[in-house]
């Protein structure tokens, strides 16, 4: 179970991210193979690197927190409604024991963390689902915390940047999971009519009720190299219609080529392109910096 | 209304014998011409839409429809829309924005279409921009969920001002089917997910995720529809006094309420 021991890792150890620090030699330090060229990562080289392989440029998971660290400038997040999370008000079989044991294992109480950050000194609001929380399903805490950030961000004329990552709408919570797409979908609007920016970065996955609602809905959207980002499951696709999926379905590298999505953009990237397009949003003129 | 077990109201909304959309569009409306076409890519059969009279005011009908059997229902795709079918929708929606006219959706699908194309012409992002339309658009909005509500598929037709449901119509995040084998690895527990899930009518009118249960049973079928005609008739009649402001208004805090009554938060919002 490498991931648990990786969530179990503390926080800081995430400190110098995006500089890259010697290669361990700790012959001991716990290593994670790489999916695409097989090469073993010391972790604390993978943390260092945003989650991603130094060598073929795999982009790994990553939770809510190391995100937030890599994404923004230091110390610049602050957190909005953290203590806010489901309850298992349809007394839903095992759904009290997961969401206990969810919060044990991730140190996380929902699968959204939000609130505002600056990105290389441009402010947002921020939200970041959490891959480890559930598959960063949606029940009613998270479409309350997503509507409350963007009636934060209207409110305060801000821009959102919104990271997803979600297997879908959270079944254990039933019809209302289902109604927080309407929900988010009212807040996004009416952020949008208020002539702010939204702009999304689908992460591997981005799937179901999430990517047919708040996921989509950004005026610019971005994804990273190779995430799955879709409305159905593959394997329902299959038992449906019978038929082989073709390569590379559901892909960001598809979604791009069939005009869904705005332009890849690797991790290592993203505050640049990010910073770029708030200041470019920002009402001000460009500068040598 | 007689306890029945959920999966028994499951069975009961899928089966074929139950009245599809077209059946709702000739029983409630008179005069109703079918606009065909999202005008980008194809008219997708397993959503009709068009204009008609309700009583005596212009409406726009937006229904799914599942056909009436084996070949019509094939040629319906089941009443599963692909995203043609929900940017039909939409296309018809703004037009009734434009001209004032009300909207009537009726709602019968056990989901959005799962294929390779559907996917390829966005399905999701189709689903996503009906409900970012429905929730601002400037002229009232019923849905009428008639037999199967499936997910997003279903709710990209009825993020509306009043969402009404026929006794026997489920409402779902996911079918029950789908439900237990993702839980319980274990499609046979179908029942079990079916209770779980709260997708009857009843639930959801609990939920406060819809304002009206129609009852199916009491009345003959003319008498069934043209109380339902008369309660449409009344509602819009209302709605339609409020100004396009009030009316979006309501409609955003309709579903912003939704789900924030079980939540756990140690300090208050910001
Ligand atoms: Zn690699």
């Amino acid at each position: 179970m490498s991931f648990i021991n990786f969530l179990n890792k503390p926080k800081n150890e995430l400190e110098s991210a995006s500089k890259l620090p010697p290669v361990a030699s700790d012959e001991n330090e716990p290593s994670k193979a790489c999916p695409e060229c097989h090469r073993q990562i010391p972790l604390s080289q993978l943390w260092a690197n945003c989650n991603c392989c130094r060598d073929c440029g795999y982009h790994f998971r990553m939770n809510a927190r190391q995100r937030i660290h890599c994404f923004t400038d230091a110390d610049s997040f602050k957190e909005f409604d953290p203590e806010l999370q489901s309850e298992d008000f349809l007394a839903f079989p095992g759904y009290k024991k997961k969401l206990e044991l969810t919060e044990t294992v991730s140190g996380e109480k929902e699968a959204v963390t939000c609130g505002t950050a600056l990105v290389r000194g441009l402010e947002c609001c921020l939200f970041v689902m959490d891959p480890y929380f559930m598959m960063g399903s949606m029940g009613t805490a998270v479409g309350e915390k997503i509507t409350r950030l963007f009636e934060y961000a209207t409110r305060h004329r801000l821009p959102v940047v919104g990271f997803t990552v979600s297997g879908g709408a959270r079944m254990q919570e039933g019809l209302l999971s289902l109604m927080q797409m309407a929900k988010t979908s009212g807040a996004v609007q009416r952020h949008s009519d208020a002539g702010l920016l939204y702009i999304t970065v689908l992460t591997n996955p981005t799937t179901g009720g999430v990517t047919a609602s708040f996921a989509m809905e950004g005026d610019i959207i971005l994804a990273e190299p190779k995430a799955t980002v879709g409305f159905a499951g593959a394997r329902v696709i299959e038992q449906t219609t019978r038929k082989k999926l073709p390569q590379g379905f559901q892909t960001s590298e598809f979604m791009l080529e069939h005009g869904f999505v705005d332009a890849i953009a690797p991790r290592d990237k993203q505050r640049q392109i990010i910073s770029t397009l708030l200041k470019m949003h920002s009402g001000g003129g460009q500068d040598a910096g | 209304m007689p306890d029945k077990a959920a999966i028994d109201r499951v069975k009961t909304a899928r089966s074929n014998n139950r009245p599809t959309g077209v059946d709702f569009i000739e029983n409630l409306f008179s005069d109703f011409i079918e606009l065909h076409g999202d005008r980008r890519y194809a008219d997708d059969p397993a959503i009709v839409g068009g204009i008609a009279y309700l009583g005596s005011m212009p409406v726009t009908v937006i229904a799914m429809e599942k056909g009436h059997g084996a070949r019509e229902r094939m040629s319906r795709n089941f009443g599963a829309p692909n995203p043609e079918g929900y940017r039909k929708a939409c296309r018809l929606m703004k037009q009734a924005e434009k001209f004032g006219r009300p909207v009537v959706c009726i709602v019968d699908t056990s989901g959005a279409y799962c294929g390779i194309e559907a996917e390829e012409r966005g399905q999701g992002q189709a689903i996503a921009e009906n409900l970012m339309v429905m929730m601002s658009l400037r002229t009232p909005v019923i849905s009428v969920l008639i037999g199967e509500g499936g997910s997003g598929g279903a709710l990209a037709l009825a993020a509306a001002d009043e969402v009404w449901m026929l006794e026997n119509a489920v409402y779902s995040v996911i079918s029950p089917e789908g439900c237990a084998s993702i839980l319980w690895r274990d499609a046979s527990k179908a029942a079990e997910a079916a209770q779980s899930l709260k997708l009857t009518a009843q639930d959801a009118l609990e939920l406060e995720a819809i304002e009206r249960v129609i009852p199916e049973n009491d009345l003959g079928k003319d008498a069934f529809y043209s109380a339902l005609k008369e309660q449409l008739i009344a509602r819009f009649g209302s709605l339609s006094e409020l100004t396009p402001d009030a009316l979006t208004e309501r409609r955003y805090m309709r579903f912003r309420k939704l789900g924030t009554k079980n939540l756990k938060e140690a300090d208050h919002a910001v």
